[in-house]
This record gives structure tokens, sequence and C-alpha cells, in this order.
């Protein structure tokens, strides 16, 4: 029993666009909604719960009249590109405690078209401890960078385990027919792409493109209005690191109080897993969280991703639709890994689904690895 | 601020919890805090102890010296100043002391840098009271040849 039993999801909705240049943000918010509404056979007018991310401060209002809703319970959480992650906890957790019944998560993002910087372009915060980094030149990029240097200095990680992650994504992208890059690569090809903040490598990167999706998440004695098989909420639990005043070790991530926490909740061991989707705003972000989620010990990362075990017809099979690395990374990625999870869990992927596909581990990574990130781990089943 | 030298990278909005950190390294001295009651030494600093809470704050004269924790050579920043200085080294430096701070690694060629390096602090002034701490490699004394 995890508390959140009272909600499920029933409607997921990935935005097909890559590249939305003749729409608005909250156009791909809208039309999101629209296709996760449609998935669950509901109204937007069935929505009194609104949860979203990547707006101005206070932009949760400008969202709800741009799609007349008088929500009675709304989240806008940010906590970087795991935040949608962590809204579906929030969506369950209010529908259980009688907040709300019908909760909508929307996202959109025009970071490609607008020439956003995601992952190249420097600290502008005025917090606190900003003052002590921006003068170096800190980016979202060279934080995971410094860890991936570390990881390599401590446990011999090589740059061919690192280029392993994004060869295995991309193959899993080849089979996803909206998936922005679907080409296969080899090692060879991650190491001849150019040095963007060493260790990493331009292909050990994610993508920029613009995109969008939604979830609902609905109260259980409403889910038998949805269409579709409803997803249960088997647990989760979030966590914060930061430079713990001069003391983090930086190879201990988030994901080591998260992940343990919401198996617990869920009451499953690693093997129950059959597969999952893990953040991979860079191979090194994979590789680290695999670790510290507990599928294999701390500096094992580049022998467990080798080999072909997190890919298709593996032993754990990752990122089926080709993850930010080759498939579509707006800047916050979160609720793709959710989208897919569900999708694998209703048995609708076709030529990437996996076989028996019944318990998913989701883990969302947000902010700077190496200075500030967050770390949200889901577990959804089948009911 | 106007009388910025150098690159117009984005220097410390020094507040009130930081001023005496910003003043120290303006004199060419590297300070950390120690909290009065629990005995914590951190950085950066702050008003109030991140385990305790306790506002006795003491100030800790580094030596200045460390070694290289992890850094990375960054060849693309989109931003103003980095991306006029790139190649430039990010790291993390741990103070003898026994704190890593942020930093960068100069007066070096990129590729020389690595992990455990030994370092040492160099203030470099970007006017307007403000003096950054970076870091450059100790030069490994020159053995001198003692046969006979």
């Amino acid at each position: 029993m995890s508390g959140l039993d009272d909600a499920a999801i029933v409607g997921v909705f990935e935005h097909p666009t890559r590249w939305a240049p003749d729409k608005t943000q909250f156009q791909i918010h809208a039309e999101s909604a629209r296709g996760a509404l449609d998935d669950a056979g509901l109204s937007i007018r069935d929505v009194d719960g609104l949860l979203s991310s990547g707006l101005s401060p206070i932009g949760i209002m400008a969202l709800a009249e741009h799609l007349n809703l008088q929500p009675r319970y709304h989240d806008s959480t940010n906590i970087g590109g795991s935040t949608f992650v962590a809204q579906v906890l929030h969506a369950a957790a209010a529908i259980s405690a009688g907040l709300c019944e019908v909760a909508l998560i929307t996202y959109g993002s025009k970071a490609s078209s607008d020439r956003f910087a995601v992952g190249t372009g420097g600290l502008s915060g005025g917090d606190p401890p900003d003052q002590f980094e921006a003068p170096y030149g800190p980016t979202v990029m060279n934080s995971y960078a410094m860890v991936a240097q570390r990881h390599m200095h401590e446990f011999g990680t090589t740059a061919e385990q690192l280029a392993e992650v994004a060869v295995t994504i991309r193959r899993h992208a080849s089979l996803n027919p909206v998936a922005k890059f679907r080409d296969p690569i080899t090692v060879d090809d991650v190491l001849a792409s150019r040095v963007v903040s060493s260790p990493l490598h331009l292909l050990d990167c994610c993508i920029i493109t613009d995109g969008g999706g939604a979830v609902v998440v609905a109260k259980s004695d409403r889910v038998r209005d949805s269409r579709k098989e409803p997803v249960r909420i088997l647990g989760g639990a979030e966590a914060l690191r930061h430079t713990s005043a001069g003391k983090r070790d930086l190879l201990k991530i988030a994901a080591a109080q998260s992940g343990p926490m919401a198996m617990a909740m869920a009451g499953i061991e690693h093997a129950d897993v059959d597969m999952c989707m893990i953040y991979d705003s860079f191979t090194i972000t994979v590789l680290s969280t695999l670790e510290n989620l507990g599928f294999c010990k701390l500096g094992e990362g580049g022998d467990f991703v080798s080999g072909g075990r997190i890919g298709l017809g593996g032993e754990l099979p990752i990122n089926t639709d080709g993850g930010g690395l080759s498939s579509n990374h707006p800047g916050m990625r979160g609720i793709f890994l959710v989208i897919e999870a569900v999708k694998q869990l209703r048995g609708e992927c076709g030529a990437r689904q996996v076989d028996d596909c019944s318990t998913v581990l989701c883990h969302g990574t947000g902010g700077m690895l190496g200075l500030r990130h967050s770390g949200v781990t889901l577990v959804l089943g089948r009911r | 601020m106007s009388d910025q030298t150098g690159p117009k990278i984005p220097l410390p909005r020094i507040d009130e919890e930081s001023r005496g950190y910003w003043e120290a390294c303006a004199r060419g001295e590297l300070y950390v805090q120690q909290c009065g009651d629990c005995r914590l030494l951190r950085h950066y600093p702050r008003a109030l102890c991140p385990d305790c809470l306790s506002s006795e704050v003491q100030w800790q004269r580094c030596t200045g010296k460390g070694r290289v924790y992890t850094f990375t050579v960054v060849h693309q920043n989109q931003s103003s100043g980095f991306r006029e200085m790139v190649p430039y080294v990010l790291a993390y430096v741990e103070l003898d002391e026994g704190v890593r701070m942020l930093t960068n690694i100069v007066e070096c060629k990129a590729d020389s840098v690595k992990i455990g390096m030994p370092v040492v602090v160099r203030f470099n002034d970007f006017g307007g009271g403000v003096s950054l701490p970076h870091f450059v490699p100790v030069k490994a004394k020159r053995r001198r040849r003692s046969r006979g």
C-alpha cells in the first residue's frame, strides 16, 4: 500500500513536434492537454487540478486562464527536468487527500526554435551560492562533465563505456517514428564527435528540440470512465543534493536517497523492475543514476551499461523511446519518462515494446549534477 | 559594475553574508568559516551554521593550497565573457583545510590539468574591489644535483 492508491494515471500524450516555430508555448501545452484527455476519455471540463512547470514565476495562473480552468489544486514546482516526475506524485497525493479528482499535468517548450541555450548558457541567478560559482563559468553541461571526470578517475570508467549509453539509446530511437535522430551511431562516432566539455563529447549530450506532453492522473472511482487501462502509482520519492557546505562526494547523487525510498514504498526489489526510464541529459547521468539506484555498485556503472544489458532484449532495457539523447529534449524532459513508461505498461510501443512489461521505474534528474540537482524516482505498474 | 576590468564575466553580487569573504579576497587572503559551536568547517560562507543553525562564526585563514578534486576543460559556453574565454578549466579544488570550492585553474595549459594535482590560490583583480580566487599549479621544485 503506497498511500497513493486512490489515484492512477489514465491518460498520456507526447506531442510529436520537435520543431514548432509556428506555435506558441501555451499552444503546445493546450494541444498536449487535448491529446492526454482524449487518451483518457475525459473532457477538459472534468479537470479540477492543474500542474505544470517551466512557466514564468506565477505563470500557472496564466496557463489556467489559457485553458479557461478554475482548478481547486495547482502546483508549479520547479526543480528542473525532474519536475514532472515529481508532479505525478504531487497529483496522486492531492487526489488521495481529496484535494482534487482529475489532475492535468502539462508541458510545452520551444527551446529549439527560440534558440535557448539549455545546457551551455551561463548562470544568472542571484541566489547566495551563485556568487561563488557564476564567476567561474559553470553551465549545466560542464557541471555533469566534472562528475564524469571524477568517475573516470576513481573507477577507471572509460569514454567508450559512456558512449555505449548513447549508442544504445540511439538504437532505441531508430524504432521510434517521431524521434529526432534515428540513424544508428557507433562508439567510434561518439568518440569522434567534438569534445564540448571534457570528458563529454557532443554525442554524450542530449539534443535540444521543441516539444511538450501531458499526463492525466485521476481518482480511482473516476478511473472506470477511462478509455485505456489505468496505470498504478506504486511508489515514489524526491531528493535534492547540493555542495553540502563544501563536503559533497560528487559521485553520490540524489537517486541514492529517492530510489530506495520509492522501491520500499512500492514493495519491489531490483529484480522486479522490467525496464527503466532514466533521465539522460548526458551519458554520465544514466551511468551514475543506475549506480545510485542500486542496479549495480558504485563504480560498476561502466561495466553495467556495456554488453547490451540496457538495450531492448537486454537484462534491463532503458529509455526505449530514444531518450533525451536522441528523441527529444525541450529542456525539462521528466514528463516523457512517465509517458513512455505508461505506453510500455499498456503494451502500445510496437517495435520497441518490452515483453511482459509490468513494472517500470522512472528516475528524473534536474538541475546541475555537480552543483545542485534534484532526483525523483517513480515506480509505475499495471493494475 | 562599470569599472570592471578583464573579461565581462558575471562578478559576485556581494551581500551581507558574504562581504567578509570578498573583502578578504580583495586583500589577497582566502578564508573559510568554522562554526563556533559545532565546529563544522564550511564553504561558501553564510551567517548561520547549516548543521546546527548557530550564529557563532569564526573565520579561518586558509593556506591557499589544495588539490584538484575534479575539473573539466570547457570548450562551449554561450554566455558573454566565457564565450570569448574558451577553452577554460572549471574545477573543484579541495583546500588543505578540507572543504571544496568551485574555481578556475589558470596560467597553465588546459590539457595539463589532472585530478590530484597540487594547486595554490592566485587572486585576480577584476576592478571595483572584486578579486576572484583562481588557482594555479604548484611548480615542481627543480631537484638540485647533489651527487658527491
